[in-house]
């Protein structure tokens, strides 16, 4: 109690001390918005968000997808838990990745290939950036972090998000540590008021120009392969310095942006209700994070393609399930590999939930936001890429319609990525590789 | 004192890599691609070249971007792995910490070699003094006198601005510290007649690399600057130097930690409900154990490789105590510990590592550690099960399985199953008298464990059986220079390589499988050293 005293005591003085400006209160910030509350107060659009939120081992077939194309009544079994919210998002099923000769990558042809538009080669990924990197260049160039990549079973590899030439990025896999990169000493308030240019990040700022002129000297000695790779380092070491510019400036102020309470770590581990916990947590951080524009893309993977979930005191895992357990014959489906699958729609539940509850100007941050949720398998048994499920949540500013259940006849599942896309304004008029390679949307998506 | 001229002569001989052998010479063969690999710095080599430089009093919590597996090996992913934004963060956030403990008033005094004229300005010679000092070691070489100008520019700009010499300081090594000449290790080339070698401190970089998992040192440093690691005996003498160094402990340490993949461990989860004895503490020590224990034997004792296979020391703590069911000593963290004769336990697969970390969460898994045991210990390569094979009838309701021998004995039955399983399952089988987390049973489900097998045609009835198979396997040493030759080199093996890889072969039966020797072998051969450009540069 005296502590919370403490606090709010000196929170006043130091208002005092700064005068007017320092107030923090929403119905003042209010007026930082235009009359309709669709732009900032500065007269630029609030901003459109794109991000990809991915669980392992998809679904059991017949189990998902409404019964009927169009707009959609009923869904299928696993999706009860997202039932409520089905005006938010568009199911797509019938959509298949082409192997086009290639091996089948278990657990990583299927996302990697939605993802990145190619069936990958090998066990470093292929060099194709994923969809949300090529939106990232789009969208993300103003940001403090181009993306911000998280998951939710305490294993950092779990990220699809490629850059060209295959440098793929790793997950953060503590909220308190996430909380910490976007919230810690270094971010700007946009709201606060007494904005002075931080000498220490000043100083930041020329250490790393002054590495920026040491490349020629470097790349000297080594080989192609090598220099691609060192001009990565020199992106990320750019991709820094912005981030330092956008310190050193007054951002504009954004009304729904607020700071969070910090947070500490839960349990991390696989035991179901404890992902989903973090999950929860990740998610509302990542919301907090475009609220203030920090972000506009991320990347959250609840856990693996192959996985671990599990239920406490049970001996078998998510994905040992999925290959062993027999058929119900009273059923006729895996019923606990059914009840893993609605677990993990509990946690696409919380993950909508946290854009679709966060005010946001005239509606919410899911009204501005675009998230493609993918999985690896069809059915999962088989390690199918065939009839992976695959949804778009949120009406990306306008540009989406929700509520539709769109089946594709075969079709590649590259046809929602590229519409996706299009609806981020990525300027792409066909996408993926080979036999993946698609120059059609889904229109009936696309308003 | 003078050398007996024959010896001598010998001697050199030996070390260019030309074997006398019964009056004859056979020269070393060659290894395949040397062309120059970059490696970007693992989290354990930044903390290891910064503890040698700063100390061990700094905190050094860093935990860079997993690196990706190649063909076994991370140090193989490490020459592939290419920075993100997210990496990059992180090394900036690393350095500046650092930087900031190094200049800070209680310590300065100890860790920088002079003091400023005055603490509130620039001062150019002592910031020189100290940047041109700690980048050499950060960079592996000298730095030119451009780019040491240019780091005390950052000093003497950032001094001035803050008022303060050791903010100026602290900027310009965080300047260091993420630099990529730091952050990768780059191995330059030099011409020498028409040969083509790495430079003197590229061989530094790699002996050091491979020997301590950190960056060289000023004496090795020195012996590259003078040009003395260009003959073969005074290579031999640096080498030998590293070996009898305590850093060579950080260096067996992380190649076994790789080769072992016990990075693993980080999101290694098991259900308390079945194993309450496998606490976060069991986890971290059960690493801690095998770790310690493969130190004590190859290092300290310097003993045959083999042998970790089948012997009876280890090291335990009071935790790993109770999965091990033996008392320990309370008054020291880890105490020496030997299992009694009739004890089930000997050799590192009857270790609580091995055992819990190829399981599930609640029970074993005899594919896994069969599968594991072939891939790590044997340099085989088991292939993945087929895609569209469906393993329902395991859990069918109608056929229970009592122990996991009737239910891996399934994959028997199905030929598409059959001809993977059954060169993992028999070995697996053999561990099943440990559950999944390392702990002794006699049954299972109240069945009576059989853990008899064969490994590759030699039968036996139990773990004791299958560790004194494995350690008589012929592939068993064979696989170990395969793998540290790979990890040495950051690069996947190919068949250019097998005659140098048989010569190595050799060496190790020679040395009776010491693992010190092995090192030895690998770090005084002409060709780890050699170098060739690939048509793209």
């Amino acid at each position: 109690m005296k502590m919370s005293e403490k606090l709010s005591r000196r929170r006043v003085l130091r208002g005092t001390m700064a005068g007017a400006a320092v107030s923090v209160a929403l119905p003042f910030l209010d007026c930082f918005l235009n009359a309709s509350g669709t732009a900032r107060a500065d007269g630029a659009p609030l901003p459109v968000r794109f991000g990809t939120w991915f669980y392992g081992l998809g679904m059991n077939p017949g189990r998902w997808a409404p019964a009927e194309a169009g707009p959609m009544k009923a869904l299928g079994p696993e999706l009860a838990p997202i039932e409520h919210l089905k005006d938010k998002f568009n199911i797509y099923s019938g959509t298949q990745v082409f192997l086009g000769g290639k091996p089948l990558q278990v657990h990583r042809t299927g996302n990697i290939a939605q993802l990145t538009g190619a069936v990958p080669v090998g066990q470093i990924a292929n060099p194709h950036p994923s969809i949300d990197a090529l939106v990232s260049d789009v969208i993300g160039k103003t940001t403090r972090f181009r993306s911000l990549e998280a998951t939710c079973d305490g294993d950092a590899r779990n990220c699809f998000s490629y850059r060209a030439g295959g440098a793929q990025q790793a997950s953060e896999i503590s909220p308190a540590k996430l909380y910490a990169r976007i919230f810690g000493p270094e971010f700007v308030d946009p709201n606060g008021a007494d904005f002075k240019p931080d000498p220490a990040v000043m100083a930041q700022k020329s250490v790393l120009s002054a590495t920026k002129e040491q490349r020629d000297a470097i790349v000297r000695d080594i080989g192609v392969a090598d220099r691609a790779r060192l001009d990565e380092y020199f992106t990320s070491l750019r991709q820094l310095e912005h981030q330092i510019d956008l310190q050193l400036q007054k951002p504009p102020p954004l009304a729904a942006c607020a700071i969070p309470q910090a947070v500490t770590d839960p349990m991390i581990g696989t035991e179901v209700e404890a992902t989903l916990a973090t999950n929860a947590l990740m998610m509302r951080l990542i919301a907090y994070a475009l609220a203030c524009d920090q972000t506009r893309v991320f990347n959250l993977a609840l856990t693996n393609a192959t996985s671990r979930l599990r239920f406490a005191g049970d001996s078998t895992i998510y994905h040992g399930y999925s290959h062993e357990e027999a058929v119900d014959p009273v059923t006729g489906y895996q019923v606990k590999v059914s009840k893993f699958a609605m677990k993990c729609m509990e946690g696409l539940a919380t993950a909508i939930e946290t854009l679709a509850n966060f005010k946001e100007g005239d509606g919410t941050l899911l009204d501005r936001s675009l998230m493609f949720v993918c999985t690896d398998t069809g059915h999962a048994a088989l390690h199918s890429v065939v009839d992976i499920p695959i949804m778009t949540v949120g009406k990306a500013g306008g540009a989406m319609r929700t509520g539709l259940h769109i089946v594709g006849r075969g079709d590649p599942s590259t046809r929602v990525g590229l519409t996706a896309m299009q609806a981020l304004k990525v300027p792409l008029n066909s996408w993926g590789f080979e036999a993946n390679q698609t120059s059609k949307t889904v229109t009936e998506a696309l308003v | 004192m003078k050398k007996p001229v024959l010896w001598g002569a010998a001697f050199a001989l030996l070390l260019a890599g030309v074997a006398p052998l019964a009056g004859k010479t056979v020269p070393e063969p060659k290894l395949g691609d040397v062309s120059p690999m970059m490696r970007l710095i693992t989290s354990e080599q930044y903390v290891n070249t910064l503890q040698s430089i700063f100390g061990a009093g700094l905190e050094y919590r860093v935990q860079f971007a997993p690196i990706q597996r190649v063909d076994g090996l991370l140090a193989v992913g490490a020459t592939s792995t290419v920075m993100t934004s997210g990496a990059f963060d992180q090394f900036d956030s690393a350095a500046r910490s650092i930087a900031a403990q190094v200049v800070d008033a209680r310590r300065r005094d100890f860790l920088l070699p002079c003091k400023p004229a005055k603490q509130n300005a620039a001062d150019d010679t002592c910031a020189g003094a100290f940047l041109g000092g700690t980048g050499r070691l950060l960079f592996r070489r000298s730095l030119t006198s451009d780019e040491l100008g240019a780091y005390v520019h950052i000093a003497h700009d950032s001094a001035e601005a803050a008022h303060d010499f050791y903010t100026g300081l602290s900027n310009a090594l965080t300047s260091l510290l993420v630099a990529p000449e730091f952050l990768y290790a780059t191995q330059p080339i030099t011409k020498a007649g028409n040969e083509l070698k790495l430079t003197s401190y590229a061989k530094a970089t790699r002996a050091s690399l491979l020997l301590w998992n950190a960056y060289p040192d000023e004496d090795l440093l020195a012996a590259a600057e003078s040009g003395a690691l260009n003959t073969s005996a005074d290579l031999a003498r640096q080498v030998d130097r590293m070996l009898n160094s305590p850093k060579l402990e950080q260096g067996v340490r992380n190649f076994f930690d790789d080769m072992l993949v016990f990075e693993d461990f980080d999101t290694l989860s098991k259900d308390g409900t079945f194993y309450p004895a496998f606490t976060t503490k069991v986890r971290v020590d059960a690493k801690e154990q095998t770790l310690r224990t493969i130190i004590d034997h190859v290092v300290s004792q310097n003993r045959d490789y083999r042998d970790l296979f089948t012997t009876r020391k280890t090291f335990l703590t009071l935790d790993l105590g109770s999965i091990y069911g033996v008392p320990v000593r309370t008054d020291t963290a880890w105490t020496p510990y030997e299992f009694p004769p009739d004890s089930p336990r000997a050799g590192i697969l009857t270790h609580a590592s091995f055992l819990a970390l190829h399981s599930h969460p609640a029970r074993s898994s005899a594919t896994r550690r069969g599968k594991a045991l072939r891939e790590l210990f044997l340099c085989q390569k088991v292939p993945p099960p087929p895609p569209n094979v469906n393993f329902g009838a395991l859990e069918d309701p109608k056929s229970p399985f009592h122990t996991t021998r009737e239910r891996v004995n399934f994959h028997l039955q199905n030929p598409v199953c059959a001809g993977c399983h059954r060169i993992m399952d028999p070995i697996g089988l053999a561990l099943e008298n440990f559950d999944g987390a390392g702990q002794y049973r006699t049954t299972e489900q109240g069945a009576a464990i059989d853990a008899s097998g064969t490994l590759d045609g030699a039968s036996f009835k139990d773990v004791a059986g299958l560790s004194k198979a494995l350690h008589d396997h012929p592939q068993l040493p064979r696989c170990l220079v395969r793998r540290m030759t790979s990890y040495a080199l950051g690069r996947t093996l190919n068949k250019d390589d097998d005659g140098w890889l048989q010569y190595a072969d050799g060496q190790f039966s020679t040395s009776g499988y010491r693992v010190k020797d092995l090192l030895r072998t690998i770090a005084t051969s002409p060709s780890f050293y050699a170098a060739s450009v690939k048509a793209d540069q």
